[in-house]
């Protein structure tokens, strides 16, 4: 082999280790690092908010759906909502039925004589604000984003009314506010949380079945919540990390 | 606002089932319908043009500028749809100032200015160039002003710079083919992507989409082809409007193939949303999907196709007939277009009901809306062949 | 360089110094700071005026109601539960909060109902507990089975 071609292989290697090198020493800092090295994830530092929601607990009052609307003034038409309720009816047969009348803000009547049904319960719903959330993902502009928080919020001056968040959401929670003419969810009522108070729902609930709580905090309610109870979210299979866990969540449930 | 309402009361009496309370409107109507088959011309078009320039079949000559001028035409239009869809049209800027580039749809500006500018423009400025300058010196008046203009001041037209001209166009060609790819690819991905809709999120949905706009823009290129020649009296180039013939064939099995298997993948695995996509496909979607999209639009386009290729018919046939395909297939398509994007949106993600869409005739979603983004261009190419005809380009120079 | 080249160079420089100004002077000053978004938007987002006051607000003047809710049946409900969104009220007194009235009030929760909880909540059938009669004539809203008329 001439002098030449060793100096060639010497430099390409040398440049070889010095790419990896690199390569190794970024991967530390960037995404794959979070993988290899286990560096900080994401909600650890500071508060952390998710809801808890008791399927035992729920009557079905319709008070948060309700509430939700007079405290962020979305419209009472009944075809959008940050919160709502819905029933279900599993029939002696089998078949499942389900209905969200006005979102369950009027109450729900129940169509079925008592002897055919097998089992009947309510479900409220919402954003699920998840930590791995297909909505933020979508945002073309960045007008949907986790609060450092971990609240799913829209930015209503930035958004672009594309509509692709609303498409994205597998829990049908997002809307285009027919006022504001972006695109609208439920917030966590993040205007009263970050002032220590409670999610309005959370507030006018008369059984306690939604619990607000801080998940970085060990003492707090919807930690002990996730601790006592058999928890489950919607839609696991989505990979959404969704914040919202349910007690009492029967596979009927969409 | 009133009418606002009152439309979504009526179809919150037409829901079947179960929906998500938020579902009730459609977020996504006719416009976006257009948007993919807008690009979709416009690559399919272009994947012709380059099918004569960079794999060399050089019986497609005399279509090469009137697809390109066709895709532009078109090209122009394409964001049309989607500014005036946005709720809010006048943020749209914000999608090339802060792109999320996680979002597919954020490469949209990018993409978009790329393909008109880097690909489209340039190829045309390039072919045409030579013309330009010399049209520029004979044409009197504004029209020769523009020719001047567009010359962009480089007068140079020695046999070296035509020869810079022929290797600048054919790697702007070749560039073209990944970018109209992307350019209608990425619309695909924008759908394929979304796991939370089973009748979107597949990974076929890109290259069906692909394959789809090459068929439509092989019939619409076609379709002017013969219009032009016909408008202006001339004999067509049969040999060339049969490989056109012959490649729409080719496209059309390739693409009821992909489509087939994206359904035969789905009705095999019948996984959780099967139930919901069976009733929504023998359902509301029965007349434009299996009658339209793949009836009229497909399977009779290649039998009549595939006669032809097999049986001697005669030339005035030959030509009635492409020209009934064309029309058929370039229905079939928008149809194509339609069921993916209203048919992803008429069921409930809860999988347990269906909502309604009404199309209003006028209004900023309406069809009359959708039929000007479509007449427009034909206008803005009825244009550009009387500003850039082909057929008074100057002839080659002898060597 | 053939003269094309140098030409389009031009051009596309041009049209990129100007896309890049433009760029400097649209991006809001606050996008970025916390992630791909306007940090601004989070103290918009924060500053929304609330309307419910919070059932701590209410007990600090109606103590005597809040305790003697507290010991009974009703003591999970807060008090905005069913008189609704009263923040203007504990600013400003003489704006009152809404007063529940008429059986329907009361019949939202306790109506009988296959799908609530049994255990969860009292139930009865409006039709045959006593039909005409509001509920407050024999019930106090604030302590429900308390000095029954």
């Amino acid at each position: 082999m001439g002098k030449h071609e060793i100096k060639n292989r010497r430099r390409f290697l040398k440049d070889a280790a010095l790419i990896a090198g690199g390569l190794f020493v970024s991967g530390g800092t960037g995404p794959f690092g979070q993988i290899l090295f286990a560096t900080e994830r994401k909600g650890t530092k500071g508060p952390w908010y998710g809801m808890g929601i008791d399927l035992e607990k729920c009557i079905g009052c319709g008070n948060c759906a309700s509430a939700c609307k007079a405290e962020n003034g979305v419209s009472r038409e009944p075809y959008y909502f940050r919160t709502w309720v819905e029933q279900y009816t599993i029939l002696n047969d089998g078949t499942v039925k389900i209905s969200s009348p006005n979102g369950g803000i009027d109450g729900f009547v129940q169509d079925f004589p008592e002897s055919d049904i097998f089992k009947s319960f309510f479900v409220p719903k919402m954003c699920n604000h998840c930590e791995n959330s297909p909505c933020v993902q979508v945002c073309p502009v960045g007008a949907t984003f986790d609060s450092p928080e971990g609240v799913v919020l829209v930015d209503e001056h930035y958004c672009i009314g594309c509509r692709y968040c609303v498409q994205a959401c597998p829990y049908g929670c997002r809307y285009i506010d027919p006022d504001r003419k972006v695109a609208d969810k439920c917030t966590l009522c993040y205007h009263r949380i970050m002032n220590g108070m409670l999610p309005a729902c959370v507030e006018v609930c008369p059984k306690g079945a939604k619990i607000f709580g801080d998940l970085n905090d060990p003492g707090s309610e919807l930690v002990k919540f996730k601790r006592e109870h058999s928890w489950q979210v919607l839609k696991p299979h989505m990979n959404t990390d969704s914040k919202v866990y349910y007690n009492g969540l029967r596979a009927e449930v969409r | 606002m009133e009418p606002h309402f009152q439309h979504l009361h009526e179809m919150l009496s037409k829901v079947d089932g179960f929906i998500y309370p938020n579902e009730i409107d459609l977020n996504w109507s006719v416009l976006i319908v257009l948007y993919p088959y807008i690009t979709g011309l416009v690559a399919g078009a272009f994947i012709l043009a380059s099918l004569e320039r960079v794999f060399k079949v050089r019986v497609l000559r005399p279509t090469y500028t009137i697809a390109l001028l066709t895709a532009m035409s078109f090209l122009l239009v394409a964001t049309m749809p989607l500014v005036s869809h946005l709720a809010q049209p006048q943020r749209f800027y914000e999608i090339m100032i802060t792109p999320h580039f996680t979002s597919a749809m954020a490469i949209f500006g990018f993409v978009y200015m790329w393909y008109l500018m880097v690909v489209l423009l340039l190829e045309i400025w390039f072919d045409y160039r030579r013309d330009l300058v010399l049209w520029s010196q004979e044409t009197p008046g504004f029209k020769g002003w523009i020719y001047k203009v567009l010359t962009l001041g480089v007068k140079d037209i020695s046999p070296k710079s035509l020869k810079w001209d022929e290797k600048l166009g054919y790697a702007v060609t070749v560039i073209g083919i990944p970018s109209a790819f992307l350019l209608h690819g990425y619309v695909g991905f924008i759908f394929g992507s979304v796991k939370a809709n089973p009748w979107w999120s597949t990974v076929l949905m890109p290259v069906i989409f692909i394959f789809s706009a090459m068929v439509s823009g092989i019939a619409l290129v076609m379709l002017v082809f013969m219009a032009v020649n016909y408008i202006r009296k001339k004999k067509i180039n049969m040999l060339c409007l049969d490989t056109i013939a012959k490649y729409l064939l080719v496209a059309l099995i390739l693409d009821f193939a992909l489509e087939g298997l994206d359904q035969v993948h789905r009705i095999y695995e019948s996984e959780e949303s099967f139930q919901i996509l069976d009733l929504l496909v023998k359902g509301k979607l029965t007349y434009t999907l299996f009658l339209f999209q793949w009836g009229l639009g497909m399977l009779v386009p290649i039998i009549i196709l595939g006669y032809l290729q097999i049986f001697r018919s005669g030339e005035k046939i030959r030509k009635i007939l492409y020209a009934a395909t064309g029309i058929l297939v370039l229905v079939g398509i928008f149809f194509m277009r339609w069921n993916v994007v209203i048919g992803g949106q008429l069921f409930s993600k809860s999988f347990a009901g269906f909502t309604a869409f009404k199309l209003n005739l006028i209004g900023s979603e309406g069809l009359l809306m959708a039929a000007v983004w479509l007449i427009v261009p034909l206008l803005i190419l009825a244009f550009l062949l009387w500003l850039l005809p082909p057929w008074k380009k100057h002839p080659e120079p002898a060597d | 360089m053939p003269a094309q080249i140098k030409r389009l160079a031009l051009l596309f420089g041009l049209f990129l110094a100007i896309f890049l100004t433009a760029r400097y002077f649209l991006v809001p000053k606050s996008f970025g700071e916390y992630g791909h978004y306007r940090g601004l938007s989070l103290t918009e987002n924060q500053s929304k005026i609330p309307r419910y006051a919070g059932q701590a607000v209410c007990q600090d003047c109606h103590d005597d109601l809040a305790g003697l809710k507290s010991s009974n049946e009703h003591a999970t409900l807060s008090c905005e539960t069913c008189h609704g969104p009263s923040l203007i009220h504990a600013e400003n007194q003489d704006s009152l909060p809404f007063r529940p009235s008429g059986r329907d009030f009361c019949l939202r929760c306790h109506r009988i109902h296959p799908a609530r909880p049994a255990a969860n909540v009292a139930m009865i059938n409006p039709e045959e507990h006593n039909a005409g009669q509001q509920c407050t004539d024999c019930h106090n809203p604030h302590s429900p089975w308390e000095n029954m008329k």
